[in-house]
């Protein structure tokens, strides 16, 4: 079953297309890479699956409703209930602690459960982090809340830009593994990077360029196959 | 949560929202303490001119240049007892100190407290009988300081030269001729002139109406012949006048003051507004509606303005002290209504300031998060 459907989408800023007749679907479960340079269209790409814009011209199927009608109101809507996102700077709210930035979604969402957020921090190896500011925490340790936060919803699709363009080696290990148990256990995932490593991890890259597919690869062993959960724990994560 | 977001929002970003803060404070202050002024001092002052101020004198009549007392006292007894507030008879000579000459005035200070309740004596009310009031205007030209003592000389009614040790008791202040002028016992002053049993000018308080007034001079004018009773405005109906100008100015003051400090706040969360955005965009990504964060920006608006508007409102009450005390010399009645409700017009004023920015707030796109600014 297809969870996303872009039909014919274009996206044009004056004399700029930063997307132009693009198709593309996503199933179910699957694990897609966007990769392009810079100027590509792959954040303006994200911004429309993500429902954070509309495009000027083509149609937008997500998970069986056609948004790019939608008013702001009813995209808000989905981006609360059924979409996740996971950004390379984090945005994580400076003055709350890990644990109220992951509850802060679910107050958008429906009602806090402090339980069900610790639970998530634990997820991602942070529950002893809880209680401390963004500032406190290291940038792996910050995107982990930020996925924290992604999945506390259960979103039906989880998209991450650049996810690991901030951090180091070890840390992109860590999150990237986080992301592998996230597809083992049925999300779907969208990751834009530069990062041909990250993309390895996905089941599919697309290639943008100049605001066109240029190709898309089946990656017939995604690099999460490989992994276990031994990277987590030389992170310490678990 | 929402709650626990605002207050976070406010404390871990305290140099932004202090500003913010200082300036509903200081509006809050401004606010509170010309209103508890405006409003309290004429209430005082109305209150009391109301009931004991002099409203009738008795002038002397025709070829008599004094006021017998006797006679005052005949006319007084066509006052209803419970009716009159007071009688205070002024006797004027001319007096030196230091060889300067001063008009002296002989009264009776029991009855001057009815009459003229609005005097302002800075000291004591003299006691013994040697103890003398003086004018502001002369206590500044001679730099008397209450408790000195002081040689008063002069001539009495035959001409023989008298001279008297006198104790300054206190300063009076009224901002009329008083402030020129020495007081003294009515019996030292006779003592001193060798005479007794007149005066120039008797004032008299009695509380009735209009009517009852103009009755009470018909009557006197008939039955007394040695006196000529006038009514006179009450003090209280000019100086309300002035006051109640006072009132205006102050209250345009304060609308200055709540304009300045609504632009203020409504600058300091333009700012925040703006330094937020990528927080407001973050906010919206996850899936906050228009309203949640205006609902969050106005909160922080409303605990903005309560808590400047109570801790300006404290303020202001020790402003309106202090601004009483020195200006009108009396101290302010305050009611403590007055502090809730400076809490409430400052957190209005506040949420009002904050509806332009919080617009903006609105209008912030959710797709600014993934672009890298
Ligand atoms: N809001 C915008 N207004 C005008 N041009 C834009 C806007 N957003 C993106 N663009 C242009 O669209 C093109 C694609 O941008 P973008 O999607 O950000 O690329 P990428 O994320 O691949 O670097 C670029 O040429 C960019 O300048
Ligand atoms: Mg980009």
């Amino acid at each position: 079953m297809n969870i996303l459907e872009l039909k014919g989408i274009s996206m044009i800023y004056g004399q700029v297309k930063a997307l132009y007749e693009v198709d593309l679907t996503v199933e179910q479960g699957e694990w897609l890479a966007i990769m392009g340079p810079s100027g590509s269209g792959k954040t303006t790409m994200m911004n429309i699956i993500g429902c954070m814009d509309k495009p000027t011209d083509g149609s937008v199927t997500f998970d069986g409703q056609e948004i790019s009608k939608l008013g702001p109101s009813e995209l808000t809507a989905i981006r609360r209930d059924k979409i996740g996102l996971i950004f390379q700077q984090f945005h994580l709210i400076s003055y709350l602690t890990a644990l109220e930035n992951v509850m802060v979604a679910q107050y958008y969402h429906s009602m806090i459960d402090e339980d069900e957020a610790l639970q998530a921090l634990e997820r991602v190896g942070l529950k002893d982090r809880a209680k401390h500011l963004p500032r406190q925490l290291s940038g792996g340790e910050q995107q982990r809340v930020c996925i924290a936060r992604a999945l506390i919803n259960y979103p039906r699709l989880i998209l991450a830009d650049e996810p690991t363009g901030n951090l180091d080696e070890t840390n992109e290990g860590v999150v990237m593994d986080i992301l592998s148990k996230l597809h083992g256990e049925g999300s779907t995932i969208i990751v834009v990077t530069h990062d041909p490593e990250v993309a390895e991890f996905a089941e599919k890259t697309v290639f943008l360029d100049h605001g066109r597919i240029n190709k898309i690869v089946r990656n017939s062993r995604p690099a999460n196959a490989k992994t276990d959960a031994d990277a987590l724990k030389a992170a310490g994560a678990l | 949560m929402f709650m626990k977001m605002l207050v976070s929002s406010l404390i871990r970003r305290r140099s932004r929202m202090l500003v913010a803060l200082i300036a509903i404070a200081i509006g809050a202050t401004v606010l509170l303490g010309m209103v508890a002024i405006s409003f309290d001092i004429p209430r005082q002052m109305g209150r009391e001119f109301r009931s004991y101020g002099a409203n009738m004198i008795l002038v002397p009549s025709g070829e008599d240049a004094l006021v017998k007392l006797s006679d005052a006292e005949r006319a007084a007894a066509f006052i209803p007892k419970e009716q009159l507030v007071g009688m205070t008879p002024y006797r004027y000579e001319i007096v030196r100190i230091n060889m300067q000459g001063y008009t002296a005035a002989g009264t009776s200070f029991d009855d001057v407290r009815r009459t003229s309740p609005y005097w302002n004596v800075n000291g004591e009310w003299p006691k013994g009988a040697d103890d003398i009031l003086i004018g502001s205007d002369i206590a500044e030209f001679t730099r008397i300081t209450p408790g000195t003592v002081i040689a008063i000389t002069g001539r009495s009614g035959s001409g023989a030269r008298f001279k008297r040790d006198m104790t300054v008791s206190g300063i009076v202040r009224t901002g009329s001729v008083e402030d020129a002028f020495i007081f003294m016992h009515m019996p030292t002053l006779e003592e001193l002139m060798g005479d007794s049993g007149t005066a120039e000018v008797v004032e008299i308080s009695v509380a009735t109406s209009e009517a009852g007034l103009g009755e009470l001079v018909s009557r006197i004018e008939a039955e007394v012949p040695g006196v000529s009773p006038r009514l006179v405005k009450r003090v209280t109906q000019s100086e309300t006048a002035v006051l109640s100008k006072l009132q205006s100015l102050v209250f345009l003051v304060t609308l200055v003051v709540l304009a300045l400090t609504m632009i203020c706040v409504a600058t300091t969360m333009m700012t925040v507004v703006m330094e937020r955005r990528k927080e407001i965009g973050l906010k919206k990504a996850i899936g906050a509606g228009n309203r949640s964060i205006a609902a969050e920006f106005i909160g922080e608006g409303l605990l903005l303005g309560v808590a400047g508007g109570l801790f300006g409102g404290v303020c202001g009450y020790f402003f309106a002290q202090a601004v009483s005390m020195n200006v009108f010399g009396r101290s302010v009645y305050l009611d403590w209504k007055l502090l809730p409700l400076t809490a409430a017009v400052s957190a209005v004023v506040t949420v009002a300031a904050c509806l332009g920015p919080v617009r903006r707030a609105t209008d912030v796109e959710p797709a600014l998060v993934l672009r890298g600014e």
